[in-house]
């Protein structure tokens, strides 16, 4: 037995058991004899907070929350010695979480088929292929008001539909896997943590439109999803439920893996069906859309992953079931990656209609600094920021769009007074740029173009009219952009605009940036009642730009200075303002 | 039939005709400079957004098909300003150069800028490193220029099945280029020049070698002969604002001269020349079995490139023959030189051409210098032409009409044709049925192998023998027909046809790569019209019966197929490697 390592940390941050705790846990496992095989590590942060005492097994991914010392005789017996769960200790999700999409993550294991089977799984498919027609199944879809989940949240029923009704002897359906938006991890998450969920769902689909043929079609940069999908398709072909006579039924279908090769713009579904093709990967005009003709020409329906592993759920236990969860337009449940400066961050999957502020603070444990939150990013690259003014919005497609953002396919990024609004802006902008195809004028030269502005803008270069010309292209983006990458690349700059504007004027006008972020606009001086010239900022400083001498003070020459900040760094005894 | 509204005015189209097509019933042009009538609509500028009521969006008018009851905007302030805002951003990634460009005062975007009243640069301006690309010696492509609009690619790859052009890169680096970022002359280029036809800028242009036909005119030693292809007299007219397909070939032969060459000759000539010998070709391989069947043209030389890279399989089937500009050069620097008693090496001759691969032809191979000197001096292009004659300053259009020299000069209806898809194959059929019937068709004109179809095949009764034919034109039709002779070949079938016409370029030479800007399907009809009425107009329309053509065999050649002829008027072909290196 290899060494196994635990993490340990108590979460309650006013009063520190830790090093009572693991004292107790080592002679523990001194008497059971386990010192040399178990490797006890007190760490600074867990990623959860105000739950007692946590054990983690990083190995195994368990986590134990709020444990007592009498807990760890059980620890050491079961988990530590036999590899059993302790279901009683488990650290469990919030409450107001309800999962659907990510039932079984965390929960089986990935690769183990019949873990699956166990918690229901392919029982959808079994049911359908003896007792549903097609239309039964898309029927039950409209039921349950499921909408695409990959970002532009349309009727999934209607889409299969309109595959269904397009008329051609082949049909495809693909499960868009090419998850690309920063910090946004959702569907590796199902991938990783529940294979066959997304599996048995494209099959459903596969059956519903009248395919024959599926394709996954998933980021090369996902290496461990993509080995537990091909592990699992090799196991669902093993157990009948891929391949010929799909449970002795007349329903044949295969499933096949293509990997994209990194392209952003490739998630767009005609960018994503070039791509299979093995053509360059760029958006083409629609209509025609897939449904009529899509890949190899054929009528096609793609689906993002979270939408598949909702299918199997949607047919067990019904449409109206699904339907009775959510809003009046936005139903079921949605995941999002809640990330930033929040402090339990992780994939979260939360009943329509929950608020931000329920989000955040409830599931998300409130602010991880004790700054204020300012603003929520949502959407990924294609959508905006929503100020704290707006927190107690009920989470739909439809409000985030009101508000200029966009429910996208579920990066939920949380900020703090510390985030500088043009620097967030300029960071999605970038990434835009970076994955824009270059197939049309507004996103490839739009694009650029806006960068540079704001470039300018963060590095004291800004002029007034500047907010103009962004504001203007920003529109050319929206309004004449072909796919949906250009359309909404802008609307991180134009929703920052539009809330703070106020932060822009600051760094154009007064060339100053409230959250230090931007460089170009900071300002570092030797504060002289603090400053006990003790020159180590002079002799630290890369490009002399700190001169004078002991009775005159120290001072920080702003041409030469270059803003690395290593003077602020240095400095023991807080005397260098940023500013 | 689909009705909709466009501005409120009522519209009624095809089903699937865009709303750019459509907008043209309410009299409205939507701008665009990345949709062009030949191709699929590519939807790379985004300049041609109009409003559709009920949808937030604005929508791409190249690409979206009107339907059943919309409500169609196409212009508005927003819709304007967006545009303009593109046209901006579009400038900002384009040189400033308008006055050494190749296309000024025919450029699309430079028309669209003027049109806009865009009189100062909004946006920083950021233009691509990248160098020029002349290894062609032919086209020059300068994706500095480029708006990366896809016309070229998508001429390259889908008009014309050749794939040399592609995207390189993406994002704001997206550029055009060889794949593999080579240099066009190691690529699978065969300079056909529709690049370049249907570019909207001046990002690919042909290469301009007036400065060295104007050095030549002015060497006192030189001798200067020229000749003009079919298709030129009825496209040069429309940079002198003549209606499209005006037959102007009288007027260019006072002008050649005017512009200082000695001798005045024409291409047809040598299309008639070819007819007698590729006629003759024909008659051996279908009479006499002496060669392979089908028997294909191989006056193109952007076709033959085509063929040596890409079906090599076919040299066999390819008449031998050479060229008619070729057949004029090399009987300039021989026959005409014998008889003027002028030493071949001080003649030099030029020919004015709609094409650019022609360029590339007179360098092709040792039998391009059967004279014992280079055969064709110089190739233009008839954008050249009409450069210079603006250069020289010289009224155009009050010229007198003038006839053209003898010996290389005077031509049949049959060698006019040659400038329209068909022709070739109309021309050598009038004298193939006169070489087996021994008197001529009664009635000369085929309609059935003339126009645009892609595609034209028939079925031509001579004799009691029934000849096949098929006729291709731009070269992604080629593929069809060679594929059903290759599957007869495996399945040791009769031919499907014994004679076959190919064009690299849509509709033949009258849509030439070196043609004027702005082709479309209705200027390649017109243009074909004007040929097909000057074969009309002629006095005589078998190549056979030009007496020039006559004296020529009698006098020099022998006879077709003769050992002179042989040698003189005859190439070879060969495989060649899709990619130089």
């Amino acid at each position: 037995m290899d060494t196994k390592i635990v993490f340990i940390k108590d979460t309650n941050t006013k009063l520190d058991t830790t090093r009572d705790f693991y004292a107790h846990f080592l002679n523990l496992l001194r008497e059971n004899a386990l010192e040399d095989k178990v490797q006890v590590v007190r760490i600074a942060d867990i990623g959860i907070y105000d739950q007692g005492l946590v054990v983690k097994f990083p190995d195994e991914n368990i986590i134990y929350a709020n444990v007592q010392d009498k807990d760890l005789k059980d620890i050491i017996a079961q988990t530590i010695k036999e590899g059993k769960v302790i279901k009683e200790l488990l650290f469990k999700a919030q409450p107001k979480q309800l999962r659907i999409v990510l039932r079984n993550c965390g929960e089986i294991d990935p690769e183990n088929i019949d873990e699956y089977i166990a918690q229901d799984g392919y029982q959808a498919l079994a049911k359908v292929v003896s007792d549903y027609k097609p239309e039964q199944v898309i029927e039950e879809l409209k039921k349950s008001g499921l909408r695409g989940r990959g970002g532009a949240g349309f009727p999934t029923w209607l889409k299969w539909k309109l595959t269904r009704e397009t008329p051609e002897a082949q049909k495809y359906v693909i499960c868009n896997a090419d998850e690309g938006d920063p910090g946004a991890y959702m569907d590796r998450g199902v991938l990783e943590g529940d294979p066959h969920s997304v599996i048995e769902g494209l099959i459903l689909a596969g059956y519903a439109i009248g395919a024959s043929k599926g394709y996954f079609y998933v980021r090369a940069e996902y290496p461990l999803a993509v080995e537990r999908v091909e592990k699992a398709l090799k196991q669902a072909y093993d157990y009948g439920f891929l391949g010929k006579n799909i449970l002795g039924s007349n329903f044949s279908f295969d499933i096949d893996i293509r990997l994209g090769a990194g392209a952003f713009v490739c998630g767009e579904e005609t960018a994503l069906i070039a791509s299979i093709e093995g053509r360059r990967g760029t958006p083409r005009p629609r209509p025609p859309y897939p449904s009529v003709k899509g890949l190899w020409d054929k009528p096609t329906a793609i689906n993002n992953v979270e939408t598949l592993a909702n299918i199997g759920p949607i047919i067990l236990k019904g449409g109206s079931w699904y339907a009775s969860i959510g809003t009046e337009k936005s139903k079921g449940t949605k995941v999002f990656a809640l990330t930033g400066k929040v402090k339990n961050s992780g994939l979260v999957e939360v009943p329509m209609g929950i608020t931000l502020r329920e989000i955040v603070f409830d599931i998300g444990g409130g602010m991880l600094s004790d700054k204020g939150i300012k603003a929520i990013q949502t959407g990924g690259p294609s959508g905006g920021v929503i100020p704290k003014e707006y927190l107690d919005t009920p989470v739909d497609y439809e409000n985030l769009q009101k508000l200029g953002s966009i429910m996208g396919s579920g990066g939920m990024i949380v900020m703090d007074e510390d985030d500088c609004m043009v620097d967030i802006a300029k960071f999605y902008l970038g990434f835009c740029v970076d994955e824009s195809c270059g197939k049309c004028v507004p996103c490839r030269i739009g694009g650029y173009q806006m960068l540079s502005l704001l470039n300018k803008i963060t590095e004291s270069q800004g002029k007034i009219e500047d907010l103009d010309k962004l504001k203007r292209i920003a529109l050319a983006m929206q309004k004449a952009s072909l796919c949906a990458l250009g359309q909404t690349a802008a609307n991180p700059v134009v929703s920052t605009i539009k809330y703070f504007e106020e932060e822009y004027r600051d760094h154009i006008v007064n060339k100053k940036c409230r959250s230090h972020k931007c460089k170009h606009l900071l300002n570092y001086n030797v504060i002289q009642d603090k400053c006990k010239r003790c020159r180590v900022c002079v002799i630290n400083c890369p490009v002399n730009a700190i001169s004078g001498d002991k009775e005159a003070g120290f001072f920080v020459d702003p041409k030469t200075c270059i803003r690395c900040g290593k003077c602020f760094e240095v400095c023991k005894f807080n005397a260098i303002a940023k500013e | 039939m689909i009705k909709a509204k466009i501005n409120n005015l009522p519209v009624e189209v095809q089903e699937g005709e865009s709303i750019l097509d459509a907008a043209k019933k309410a009299q409205i042009k939507i701008p665009t400079l990345c949709k062009h009538p030949d191709l699929p609509a590519g939807a790379g500028c985004g300049l041609c957004i109009v409003r559709i009521k009920g949808t937030p969006k604005m929508l791409r008018a190249c690409c979206t098909p009107l339907e059943e009851g919309m409500e169609i905007t196409t212009h508005d302030p927003e819709i304007v300003a967006v545009r303009r805002t593109v046209l901006e951003l579009i400038l900002s990634n384009h040189p400033n150069d308008c006055l050494q460009c190749g296309r000024n005062n025919n450029c699309e975007l430079q028309t669209l800028v003027a049109d806009f009243g865009i009189r100062e640069e909004s946006f920083q301006k950021f233009l691509p490193d990248v160098a020029k690309d002349d290894s062609t010696r032919t086209i020059v492509l300068d994706a500095q220029k480029c708006i990366r609009c896809g016309r070229c690619v998508k001429v390259c790859q889908e008009m014309q099945n050749v794939w040399a052009l592609s995207f390189l890169e993406r994002g704001f680096c997206t550029r055009i280029s060889p794949a593999g970022d080579i240099k066009l002359a190691d690529s699978p280029c065969i300079r056909c020049g529709q690049c370049s036809n249907h570019c909207p800028t001046g990002a690919i242009v042909e290469q301009d070698e007036t400065a060295r036909v104007w050095e030549l005119l002015q060497n006192q030693d030189k001798y200067c002969v020229v000749q003009i292809a079919p298709a030129v007299r009825v496209a040069i007219g429309e940079a002198f604002g003549y209606p499209i397909g005006t037959n102007l070939t009288k007027k260019l032969y006072a002008l050649l001269r005017r512009l200082g060459f000695k001798a005045v000759f024409d291409t047809n000539f040598g299309a008639d020349v070819t007819i007698m010998e590729e006629g003759s070709e024909f008659i051996q391989r279908f009479l006499h079995g002496k060669g392979t069947l089908p028997l294909i043209t191989s006056c193109c030389p952007g076709w033959v490139d085509f063929m040596e890279k890409f079906h090599p399989d076919m040299v066999d089937h390819f008449s031998s023959c050479k060229s008619p500009h070729e057949i004029v050069g090399v009987l300039s620097k021989t026959y005409y030189a014998n008889k003027k008693n002028i030493d071949p090496k001080n003649i030099a001759v030029v020919s004015i051409m709609p094409c650019t691969a022609k360029k590339n032809e007179i360098i092709r191979c040792e039998e391009m210098y059967a004279s014992g000197c280079q055969d064709v001096d110089v190739a233009l292009t008839t954008r050249e032409l009409a450069r210079m004659i603006k250069q020289a300053g010289i009224d155009f259009v009050n010229l007198p009409d003038e006839d053209p020299d003898h010996l290389l000069g005077d031509y049949t209806g049959a060698g006019v044709i040659f400038g329209a898809t068909g022709g070739v194959m109309e021309a050598a059929l009038r004298t193939a049925y006169f070489l087996l019937n021994g008197k001529n068709m009664q009635k000369v004109e085929l309609n059935q192998i003339r126009g645009l179809e892609g595609v034209k095949v028939a079925e031509i009764p001579i004799n009691g023998k029934k000849i096949r034919v098929a006729v291709a034109h731009g070269l992604n039709h080629v593929e069809y027909v060679l594929d059903k002779v290759r599957e007869a070949e495996k399945n040791g079938e009769e031919m499907p046809y014994h004679f076959i016409e190919v064009m690299a370029c849509l509709g033949g030479c009258v849509g030439g790569g070196g043609q004027p800007y702005g082709v479309t399907d209705e200027l390649r009809t017109k243009r074909a019209a004007g040929i097909y009425q000057d074969d009309q107009g002629s006095k005589l329309r078998c190549s056979h019966e030009n007496p020039f053509v006559q004296q020529l065999y009698k006098e020099f050649l022998g006879k077709p197929l003769g050992e002179k002829s042989e040698h003189l008027l005859h190439t070879h072909y060969q495989a060649r490697p899709v990619y130089a290196k």
